[in-house]
């Protein structure tokens, strides 16, 4: 199936097309991360099973997809052509989802979606108030394609920004599409894409390379990795378009070493590309070659940073090195080399099928698109999120992640990945775009949110990022080695009630020389979490250092644990259940807590049930 | 080392340092510069014979200007047609002096870094001291490679676990014994056991009365190794 012209492509697409009936009913079962941890695999299996023992093998097809963002509900399957929901799904509704809903045509509502706030049951995903408020113009394909299968991604249109761009655009036509877009990075920095792409074009050097950054190692961040495992494609004809445009004939994909399934997506897709002629030489006859390799990551978060990345690639230890001399003249093999998140490839096909103008159209001022968000922590509908760059913090955590569970309050967000800042409530109607996320003091980063509730100490909070990027750091400059050990050990001296007020300042100066002479992004970006804290919540470190109170109750060595006589019905369950054998007391007699042998565990506090232990 | 080999050779760029336009080799790196005219930068990773490694960060300097300045290691930065730089900045010198405090409370044993403090007056550590005996500048690792052509040390480890060993952390078959990781070491020499011998921070034979201008972020000073007009309040913390 080698296509060698662009007419060829469009006679293949035509022909997938005819071939497939589109009222075929077709069930996508999300094989995503989150789905995977809920036996979705065993789901899928169950529906093929069942379709196979009702004779329906030819007349439903089942397909395997990457995720479809509302992980929180998984397993989770769409029933197409109606688009029907079902959610929380386990082996035993398949045989009634085939007997009822495909060969009655009746949906069932046990396995619907219920809009608490409407009180109704919803059917299809559109009603869906996860989704309704989003603008999935990355993910929402996941659903309707197999990952695996190049037609399904050339029946939906793709690689028809290939045919478009090899079939009469210039390369610096490209480039200009792309500056025009206003599309920035997605990795990290929010470069500007296009200027990127043009200083490496205007590099001095006959080899340039093309590379897609898939180390993502940001803890609970998953949506590069759905991109991946989901339409492997779209980031493929992303890099053909960008080494066209760049000028480069080799390009690499650099993958997180704990990404199985992308990696092995990642790798039929480009085996697929081959066969199909839209990799190696002469692409669609248009007389540019290119082709790519894949490698693995070096396991180390670090080695997602361009110079690090680089050097892994080179088979060197994966360590960053001062970037005065930009990547785009001297990168891998000190050549010129362009690289690229997974979700920035991504957006290039759809930017030059649509337009500049349409695609500048979405967002701000200074962040054009969509991002897309993974929405995890304390949070009713965890999962991937996109939505245009501009919608307030309030609509991404209440409209459509649902708010916080439990009814507890919310407290802050964490934004960008481990080096990101927490932003708190009073900013909660803050437009998310690059420019003001900065200027509160986090960032974009890749795209992590971390929700937070009225439960969580914020001094806990930033030890645990810095102890985080201490561990992550490569250790090769002085300022973030050592300044951020220095770092944990003074908020670790706070969390456990031997802070000084002193240690402040001496926390604001580390923090100084962190971002101002480390050598790489992670000790330049280091400070954030530490900074937006004592900024926006300066009141709960000095509860912890001047009352020796962490007023949300985390941090153990500050917190006693009591029993308030008058509420004790000496019922005895503490008791029992106390792993330190702290409390005595007779039966109906109220019981004593020995604070001297506690370990603070907090069995007593939980298992209470008249409110009789007192935690401070 | 040369790091801007586009520019042909023998054509001189000029710079701004410390507010005064000065000529310089678009082959050298910024501290060859700073240098050249007679400046004193403390420098702790660099060494003349081997490739530029950017670690210790004491050389930063501070470059552009309004409110589009940054602090850059001078030994891996290039020169440029135009480049303004401040060597000896407010921001500089505090920078400087936390990092120097950062080291020192990791090995204050050195009397390189007792002799910096010194002359940056560094007046407190306010860290405890972990008295390792290495700061990891990966000096000796680049002498034994690119000099000895052995290869028989390198770093292991990474963040604070980071250290210099041989392969496999065994004896190594391919060091020759030469000594040279030891000529090189910036802090295998001790410092002096004066009468303080064992606070963390000793600096107590400098002169320090301001005799200067207080700062001098944009005029040419060559009072090297002075230093003592830098002690503005933000200065001497
Ligand atoms: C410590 C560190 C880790 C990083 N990890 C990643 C990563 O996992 N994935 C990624 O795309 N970019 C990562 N980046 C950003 C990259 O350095 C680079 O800016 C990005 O891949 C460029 O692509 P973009 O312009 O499309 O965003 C990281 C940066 C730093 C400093
Ligand atoms: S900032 Fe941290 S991670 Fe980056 S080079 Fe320095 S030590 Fe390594
Ligand atoms: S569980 Fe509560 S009520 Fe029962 S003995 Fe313990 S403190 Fe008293
Ligand atoms: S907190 Fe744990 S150890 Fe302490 S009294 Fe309660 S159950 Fe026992
Ligand atoms: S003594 Fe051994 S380790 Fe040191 S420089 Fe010589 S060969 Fe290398
Ligand atoms: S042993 Fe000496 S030369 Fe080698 S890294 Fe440590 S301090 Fe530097
Ligand atoms: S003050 Fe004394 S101990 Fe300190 S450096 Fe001078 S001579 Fe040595
Ligand atoms: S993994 Fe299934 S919805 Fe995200
Ligand atoms: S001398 Fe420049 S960073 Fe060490």
């Amino acid at each position: 199936m080698k296509v060698i012209s662009a007419k060829e492509l469009e006679d293949l697409r035509n022909e997938i097309l005819a071939g497939k009936d589109q009222d075929k009913p077709c069930i996508a079962v999300c094989g995503g991360p989150g789905c995977l941890a809920n036996q979705c695999l065993e789901v899928r299996d169950a529906f093929v099973n069942e379709i196979a023992a009702k004779g329906l093998t030819d007349k439903v097809d089942v397909r395997t997809t990457g995720c479809h963002g509302f992980c929180e509900r998984g397993p989770i399957a769409l029933i197409y052509p109606q688009e029907i929901f079902y959610q929380r799904l386990s082996i035993d509704d398949i045989p009634e989802i085939i007997e009822q809903t495909i060969v009655n045509n009746k949906t069932i509502d046990r396995l619907l979606y219920t809009d608490d706030e409407a009180g109704q049951l919803v059917e299809t995903e559109g009603e869906v108030p996860f989704y309704k408020k989003q603008m999935r113009l990355i993910l929402g394909n996941n659903s309707k394609i197999d990952p695996h299968s190049i037609e399904d991604y050339i029946a939906i249109g793709g690689y028809s920004a290939l045919v478009k761009v090899l079939g009469g655009m210039q390369p610096m036509d490209v480039v200009d599409e792309i500056k025009n877009s206003g599309i920035r990075g997605r990795g990290g920095g929010g470069f500007p894409t296009g200027r990127k792409w043009e200083s490496t074009r205007n590099a001095q050097g006959d080899i340039k390379y093309v590379i897609c950054n898939a180390d993502e190692g940001d803890p609970g961040a998953f949506m590069d990795r759905s991109i991946l495992e989901g339409n492997p494609h779209s980031v493929l004809e992303g890099m053909i378009i960008g080494a066209y445009a760049i000028g480069s004939n080799e390009g690499y994909v650099y993958v997180r070493n704990e990404y199985p399934l992308a990696l092995k997506n990642i790798n039929l897709a480009i085996k697929q590309a081959r066969e199909a002629g839209l990799l190696g030489d002469n692409i669609l006859g248009s007389g540019f070659g290119f082709d790519l390799k894949v490698n693995r990551g070096g396991g180390a978060f670090v080695c997602g940073e361009s110079t690090a990345l680089m050097a892994s690639l080179e088979g060197k230890p994966g360590e960053p090195r001062a970037k005065y001399i930009h990547t785009s003249d001297k990168g891998l093999w000190d050549r010129p080399s362009n690289l690229n998140n997974v979700e920035t490839w991504a957006n290039i096909p759809l930017i030059i099928n649509n337009g500049a103008d349409w695609y500048s159209a979405i967002g701000t001022e200074s962040s054009k698109g969509t991002k897309v968000f993974s929405l995890v922590g304390k949070i009713n509908n965890t999962g991937l999120v996109e939505v245009p760059m501009g919608m307030t913090l309030r609509e991404i955590i209440f409209d459509i992640g649902g708010g916080i569970p439990d009814g507890k309050a919310f407290k802050a967000v964490q934004t960008g990945g481990p080096s990101g800042g927490c932003i708190p409530e009073s900013l909660i109607d803050l437009p998310v775009d690059y420019d003001r996320l900065t200027e509160v003091g986090s960032m974009m980063g890749s795209g992590g949110m971390i929700v937070m509730d009225e439960d969580t100490c914020m001094v806990d909070v930033a030890l645990y990022f810095i102890n985080f990027l201490m561990e992550e750091s490569c250790g090769k400059c002085v300022p973030c080695r050592e300044g951020l050990l220095r770092m944990g050990e003074i908020l670790t001296n706070i969390t456990e009630g031997r802070g000084r007020m002193e240690d402040l300042d001496l926390i604001q100066d580390l923090s100084e020389v962190l971002k101002d002479a480390s050598l790489c992004g992670l000790g330049q970006t280091a400070p954030n979490p530490v900074m937006s804290t004592l900024k926006y919540f300066r009141d709960e470190y000095e509860a912890h250092i001047k009352d020796h109170k962490c007023p949300a109750g985390v941090c153990t060595e500050l917190i006693t644990y009591s029993i308030d006589a008058d509420n004790c019905t000496g019922c005895g369950l503490c008791l029992k259940k106390c792993p330190a054998e702290a409390i005595t007391g007779e039966t109906k007699q109220p019981h004593v807590l020995d604070a001297g042998k506690c370990i603070k565990c907090g069995i007593c506090y939980d298992v209470c049930k008249f409110d009789a232990v007192i935690k401070e | 080392m040369s790091q801007n080999s586009q520019a042909p050779r023998g054509e001189m760029v000029k710079i701004m340092l410390n507010g005064a336009e000065v000529q310089a080799d678009p082959h050298w790196s910024l501290l060859e510069a700073i240098q050249f005219y007679g400046i004193d930068i403390p420098t702790l990773c660099h060494d003349e014979g081997l490739t530029p490694y950017g670690v210790c960060r004491l050389c930063v300097v501070e470059i552009g200007s309004g409110d589009k300045t940054k602090l850059v290691a001078s030994c891996m930065h290039p020169v440029w047609e135009g480049l303004e730089v401040r060597t000896h900045s407010n921001r500089v010198i505090k920078t400087r002096k936390t990092i120097l405090e950062l080291l020192i409370a990791r090995c204050p044993s050195s009397k390189k870094l007792q002799d910096m403090a010194a002359l940056l007056e560094l007046k407190e550590v306010r860290f405890e001291p972990l008295n390792d005996d290495c700061i990891l500048c990966g000096l000796c690792v680049r002498m034994c490679e690119e000099q000895m052509g052995a290869k028989a040390i390198g770093f292991a480890g990474r963040g604070p676990e980071r250290y210099i060993t041989t392969p496999f952390d065994m004896n190594s078959e391919e060091c020759r014994k030469c000594g040279a990781c030891m000529y090189i070491c910036p802090v295998v020499e001790l410092r002096c056991q004066g009468p303080q011998a064992e606070t963390v921070l000793c600096s107590g034979c400098i002169n320090t009365e301001p005799v200067c201008a207080p700062d001098y972020g944009e005029a040419m000073c060559f009072m090297v190794p002075c230093l003592s007009c830098v002690k503005g309040p933000e200065d001497v913390k």
